[in-house]
């Protein structure tokens, strides 16, 4: 079940460099039930920028009928959104694609959780049902730099976190996958969101079960343009990203 | 019969308003936003005999007012089509337009041939216009004698009238029109994408993998209007109208230029009500111009017998 609303912006602010933290309320949010779920934006009434703008959902908080989504600012359709202030209109379509699951874990497992940049945000909602389910997570987060941070309290409150920039003004220096290596973090499961390359390595290098979100130009985000497939390993077919996706079990499909 | 009934070679629509090809997918995921039995018509993704894969990603880049798509007519072929998607859309009162895809003309004969069996089937499409595939599609489009020689031999096969999707990626577009019409075909569909590029300025390289793509959206909307005028002055057969109409203005703007129904495209990915709510709209826009039925409107933009539109 998906939807378009006209919802309304309670909050926004900027959290790091080019990062914005937006809150939306609306009836949407009682259709938004999985993490790592995204809504699909208008962000101008006219045909500057065409297209939506796909946007993870960072957290929903259905008492108050509102969820939050962290988006970097990269081109004309993220800057039009950062500009919305409170009590301003968004048109959002969703929730869209299948989420991160949640069940099969025994009880009380351990998870863990590795973002990059970007991909940061939907790990937040993750971390939030998995903890209120009695598993315990770790968290990785990875960032440029420095002024790249974000979340890194918010994840603290959840479990152990750890941060890694590729230049070393915070946290350990390198990428996630040094920081899982130096300090053999694992688990019963794994789940990433991020860049390709952090995906690739993760897969590669992890042992046990995962999942994995990708991002992909989108068209229509529903499913109908096939503008985000991708390859299914060993078999002819293919995948959608928006529909199929966005998170897939590691190994399904060519990263 | 209402105001908003059209009347085209095997297609009885309650209005003239449908999603063009490869805009819709086979109409599944859009049938979780409203009942499909709305819609005029459905043209549904192009069919080529076997599954393709189409195109690397990205597919897609914007552009302002527009977009360029290089998906290489991905579909799942024909024996899944026939088995699966037409099957599925049965279940709506609505006509089904197939659009086919080939690399050579005994493709898309083996295709129309299949399909036409299909008994929601009431058209096909040929697709001689794709910009973004090196084998079939527009080869076959930019060729009048090619464009003729496919639909007279696909006419031959079809069981279902035969309309024919043109590309504007040529000079003359009246004689490919012209030609196809002498092939025998029963209606036109225009326009196709405009072939298109955009460069990543911080890599220097092609945004898209295929390189280049096919330009929709509002951009190309007055060069729509412009083949339509003309070529609707030089055929004898029905247009269904398309390039950039996103609101019921410019589907009424297609159809005075001279097309009979409009095939709405990039919009629904913008809006996926877009179809349903342009019916509504254009119902409201004939009573605001006092009009008693959208067919008087086609090509008024050039019958001089006819008033001007107005709200007297």
């Amino acid at each position: 079940m998906k939807k378009v609303e006209k919802m309304t912006v309670v909050s926004h602010r900027s959290i790091a460099k080019n990062i914005y933290e937006c809150s939306l309320s609306g009836e949407l949010v009682e259709l938004m039930a999985r993490p790592g779920q995204f809504v699909h934006l208008r962000v101008s009434d006219n045909t500057i920028p065409t297209l939506r703008r796909p946007i993870s959902i960072c957290s929903v908080d259905h008492q108050k009928n509102a969820f939050t989504m962290v988006y970097r600012v990269e081109g004309i359709g993220t800057h039009a959104l950062s500009q919305k202030r409170t009590g301003d209109q968004v048109d959002v379509l969703g929730p869209l694609g299948h989420g991160f699951p949640i069940s099969g874990l025994k009880e009380k497992s351990h998870c863990l959780l590795t973002g990059g940049g970007i991909g940061v945000p939907p790990l937040y909602e993750l971390a939030k049902q998995l903890t209120k389910q009695g598993h315990s997570v770790a968290t990785v987060l990875g960032f440029r730099s420095k002024e790249d941070v974000f979340y890194e309290a918010e994840f603290s409150e959840l479990g152990a976190t750890y941060v890694a920039t590729e230049d070393g003004t915070l946290g350990e220096r390198g990428f996630v996958t040094d920081v899982i290596a130096t300090n053999r973090l694992s688990g019963d499961r794994y789940y990433a969101c991020g860049p390709r390359p952090m995906l690739r390595a993760i897969e590669n290098n992890m042992t046990i079960p995962g999942f994995l979100s990708l991002e992909e130009r989108m068209g229509c985000g529903v499913g109908a343009c096939l503008a985000c497939v991708c390859d299914v390993k060993n078999e002819e077919g293919y995948r959608k990203v928006c529909s199929d996706g966005p998170v897939f079990k590691a190994g399904e499909v060519v990263i | 019969m209402t105001k908003m009934n059209v009347s085209l070679p095997g297609l009885e629509m309650k209005n003239p308003v449908m999603p063009a090809s490869g805009c819709f997918g086979f109409g599944k995921e859009y049938s979780e936003f409203y009942d499909l039995s709305t819609l005029g018509a459905i043209c549904v993704k192009a069919v080529s005999p076997m599954m393709k894969r189409g195109n690397p990603t990205p597919r897609v880049a914007e552009t302002p007012g527009g977009m360029l798509n290089a998906i290489g007519l991905q579909n799942p072929g024909l024996e899944h089509v026939l088995a699966n998607e037409l099957p599925w859309l049965e279940r709506f009162d609505v006509p089904v337009i197939v659009n086919i895809a080939g690399n050579t003309i005994e493709e898309y004969m083996h295709v129309a041939r299949e399909v036409s069996k299909a008994p929601n089937v009431k058209a096909v499409e040929l697709n001689i216009s794709c910009p973004n595939v090196k084998e079939g599609g527009i080869a076959f489009g930019t060729d009048p004698n090619i464009a003729k020689e496919l639909t007279e031999r696909v006419k031959d096969v079809s069981g279902v009238p035969v309309y024919v999707k043109l590309s504007p990626n040529v000079t003359d577009i009246v004689s490919v029109a012209r030609a196809v019409e002498d092939g025998g075909a029963d209606g036109l569909s225009m326009i196709n994408t405009l072939l298109g590029m955009r460069l990543d300025l911080q890599t220097g390289k092609p945004v898209l993998a295929n390189e280049t793509g096919g330009l929709s959206g509002s951009a190309i909307k007055p060069v729509a209007v412009r083949m339509i005028y003309t070529v609707s002055q030089e055929v004898g057969i029905p247009i269904i109208g398309m390039g950039g109409v996103t609101n019921a203005d410019d589907a009424l703007e297609l159809i005075l230029a001279g097309a009979s129904a409009v095939a709405i495209g990039t919009q629904n990915f913008v809006d996926p009500f877009a179809c349903p709510s342009i019916i509504k709209d254009l119902e409201l826009k004939l009573e605001h111009y006092h009009v008693e039925t959208i067919s008087e409107l086609s090509g008024r933009s050039w019958r001089p017998s006819l008033q001007p539109l107005t709200t007297r």
